[in-house]
């Protein structure tokens, strides 16, 4: 298939792997920061093929895994007590909440709806004008135009039904939360390329300045990631930290003005709360005071009952790279995707669940 | 190029009826059952033992049989490529395939949603009619019954059937040894991205159809041509073709190595499976088989599937191995190897 061919390609990837193995000299733990990433390194196997030394460790770009629980709790409060139409995307269904999960909350009867886009919600709203319509709005900065504009299309049409329930999250920030944690044993990262498709790259000069570290964004196929694995290495056998773009295809420097625009018309910037990994400054994306009538929290007030995390999950320890999710003990024995202790796993982009599913590393051990 | 449409199709203008929709009473047994039956249903499958009316058919059977049972809820009814009517008929002539066998009869019950619009009955008739005459198996005996509007989705069946089993087939997961070669008649996925498409209103350049089809003919002539060579059959549905595997591994004691490169699926829907973030060895399949065969006659067997009309994709998949028992493991494209997992519930769709 055109574009996605080009990039699974056998020799460009032996090629890739051949020149990381000339130039490596030394370990390296390289992250990579989004769940998509992650996904694709092992789901194509790629972990395996990484010569020695080059230890990939994977961080918290899951939006699925750092939503709170309290977040979960409240859609789903939203769904089975104030009969509201809950709309999301579908890999945060099965996340367990304190009580249960969005899955199990529509077989009890709430009217649960998978989506691939905030505007089918508004559609939704308007199609049902005497329910109300949440949509729970999940992500990084990739999907947050796309929510953004359903609140200014909400708006537009005078919908009073329709609602959002921000969960957004941003990578800068998570970026400079691992580097200022004193046992972080990152060596580089690859930034997310998606989220610079929107973002651009103006926001991650600072981070290499002030932390200096070399930063790459990058694509999600294999011959993306190894590219990008090598920019990285190469700049560290060097001594060198810069900001490179390997995603030239997709990622421009000033990324989508339009959208960005877009997001900081109708969101602002605030603390929030990552699950399993606790409150990061001026991570969160929250519906500014003009648009307060659009936002769930506002209209239906706060959650009633306060979550509490499983205190037994150790995703934030996975999540910041301090462990790998074999290393959990929970992992594969009282944590599993059919009962999962926590977030990662769960979703696809979850760092256990890409683990337990696909690898490699501990059962393809077992096989040797 | 895709094949699906039977060569010769029956059609029929719709009856004239007292009415445009299904309603309550249609299920009451009563005569509104009957005007139901014999305007609509009874013309259209016509055999000796519908024509009895009795409250079953009376078969005189000889030798092994086959007998399967299957339920269709598919939303929404109407699909690209096909409807539930053709769906339940193949559906269950498959699974009787799957065992070796020829369908030969096969009931048919009904439970309609009170407003389903006569037309679209009619419609789901006929392609149940033409089906049943694709595959040749006869409808002989069934059942009609309406639930209140809001208790369904427009139209639930049932089949289920009999069938005779070919006598040079030993099939099962038993006869299954290390060396076999695991081959795939045809591209994957094709029926859960048709329905997805519409689910979701998405548009590609050309529509993808249903694979839904009859295999029993093309499952006949290899278990008449290769006998024990054929180890078993099996039609991944439900799951996919990676639930199966992980079946077939999982029971016969002994791994599966796939080559990611050797697995057939049409660029449009690889397109759409990408853009929905599935993966197409764990969508549904209406219309393909898999067919672990002797090692030594696999090449003989893909050359007589290229021959099959429907079998142009048809491809190698991988091998039946001692190491790994239990469990399936892919080679990538690129040259990784990571194993392939049983998922949890459906696939749900991720964020980005």
């Amino acid at each position: 298939m055109k574009h996605l061919t080009e990039y699974r390609d056998a020799d460009l990837v032996e090629n890739l792997l051949h020149q990381l193995k000339k130039v490596t000299t030394k370990p390296w733990n390289i992250m990579e920061v989004c769940g998509g990433q992650t996904h694709g390194l092992v789901k194509h196997g790629i972990l395996e093929m990484l010569p020695e030394g080059i230890t990939m460790i994977h961080g918290p770009g899951c939006p699925v895994c750092v939503t709170p629980v309290s977040h979960i709790d409240q859609a789903i409060e939203l769904a089975l007590e104030k009969d509201v139409i809950l709309c999301s995307y579908g890999d945060m269904l099965r996340v367990p909440g304190s009580r249960m999960s969005l899955l199990q909350a529509r077989a009890k009867g709430a009217d649960i709806r998978i989506m691939y886009s905030p505007l089918e919600a508004v559609h939704i709203a308007r199609e049902n004008p005497d329910r109300q319509v949440v949509f729970f709005a999940v992500g990084f900065e990739t999907t947050a135009p796309a929510n953004a504009l359903s609140v200014v299309q909400a708006e537009k049409a005078g919908l009073k039904n329709y609602a959002i329930l921000s969960a957004h999250v941003l990578v800068p920030p998570a970026i400079e939360a691992i580097m200022l944690d004193k046992e972080t044993r990152v060596h580089g990262f690859l930034a997310a390329g998606h989220v610079c498709t929107v973002m651009g790259l103006s926001e991650y000069y600072p981070l290499v300045a002030t932390y200096k570290i070399p930063v790459v964004v990058t694509g999600f196929e294999p011959v993306d990631l190894l590219e990008g694995i090598l920019m990285v290495v190469k700049q560290l056998e060097k001594g060198e930290h810069r900001l490179e773009n390997q995603y030239k295809r997709v990622v421009w420097p000033d990324g989508n003005k339009q959208a960005v625009a877009l997001i900081h018309s109708v969101f602002e910037n605030r603390d929030r709360e990552w699950r399993g990994i606790g409150s990061i400054p001026m991570s969160g994306l929250f519906l500014r005071d003009e648009y307060r009538d659009y936002d769930a929290q506002f209209r239906f007030g706060p959650a009633t009952a306060t979550a509490v995390e499983q205190v037994e999950c150790l995703s934030g320890d996975v999540m910041k790279g301090k462990i790998k999710p074999v290393e959990c003990p929970h992992f594969g024995t009282t944590c599993t995707p059919e009962h999962p202790v926590g977030a990662p796993m769960v979703s696809s982009e979850g760092a256990c669940a890409a683990y337990y599913n696909f690898s490699s590393q501990h059962r393809m051990q077992e096989l040797k | 190029m895709i094949k699906n449409q039977p060569v010769m199709r029956f059609t029929c203008p719709m009856p004239q009826t007292d009415f445009d929709t299904i309603t309550i009473g249609h299920g009451s047994g009563g005569k509104l059952t009957r005007q139901l039956l014999e305007s609509m249903v009874f013309p259209l499958l016509n055999n000796e033992w519908l024509a009895g009316q009795g409250d079953g058919a009376v078969l005189e059977l000889r030798g092994k049989m086959a007998f399967s049972t299957d339920s269709f809820v598919v939303s929404p009814v109407f699909f690209p490529g096909g409807n539930i009517g053709d769906l339940a008929i193949n559906g269950t002539v498959n699974d009787l395939a799957m065992c070796g066998a020829e369908p030969d009869y096969i009931s048919l019950s009904f439970i309609l949603e009170e407003g389903l619009p006569i037309t679209e009955f009619w419609e789901i008739l006929l392609s149940i009619r033409n089906a049943c005459d694709a595959a040749g198996v006869r409808v002989i005996t069934g059942d009609t019954k309406v639930v209140e509007r809001g208790k369904g989705d427009k139209i639930f069946i049932n089949t289920t059937g009999i069938g005779r089993v070919h006598p040079g087939a030993k099939l099962g997961e038993a006869m299954v040894r290390p060396g076999d070669k695991v081959i795939v008649s045809g591209p994957l996925a094709r029926h859960g991205i048709a329905i997805m498409s519409i689910r979701k209103g998405l548009e590609f350049e050309t529509q993808i159809l249903s694979d839904t089809r009859p295999l029993h003919d093309i499952c006949r002539l290899l278990l008449y041509t290769y006998g024990a060579g054929i180890r078993m059959f099996r039609d991944p549905t439900r799951g996919g073709v990676a639930t199966v595997l992980h079946e077939i591994a999982d029971k016969a004691r002994l791994g599966i190595d796939l080559d990611e490169k050797n697995i057939p699926v049409e660029e449009q829907v690889a397109g759409a499976c990408e853009m929905l973030g599935l993966d197409p060895m764990y969508v549904a399949n209406e219309g393909l088989f898999i067919a672990i065969v002797d090692g030594g006659l696999a090449g003989d067997i893909l050359t007589e599937l290229h021959r099959w009309p429907n079998g142009g994709q048809a491809a190698i998949l991988g091998t039946v191995t001692e190491n790994h028992p239990g469990m399936v493991v892919l080679n990538s494209a690129i040259g990784g190897r990571r194993v392939l997992p049983l998922i949890t519930g459906e696939q749900l769709p991720r964020i980005c």
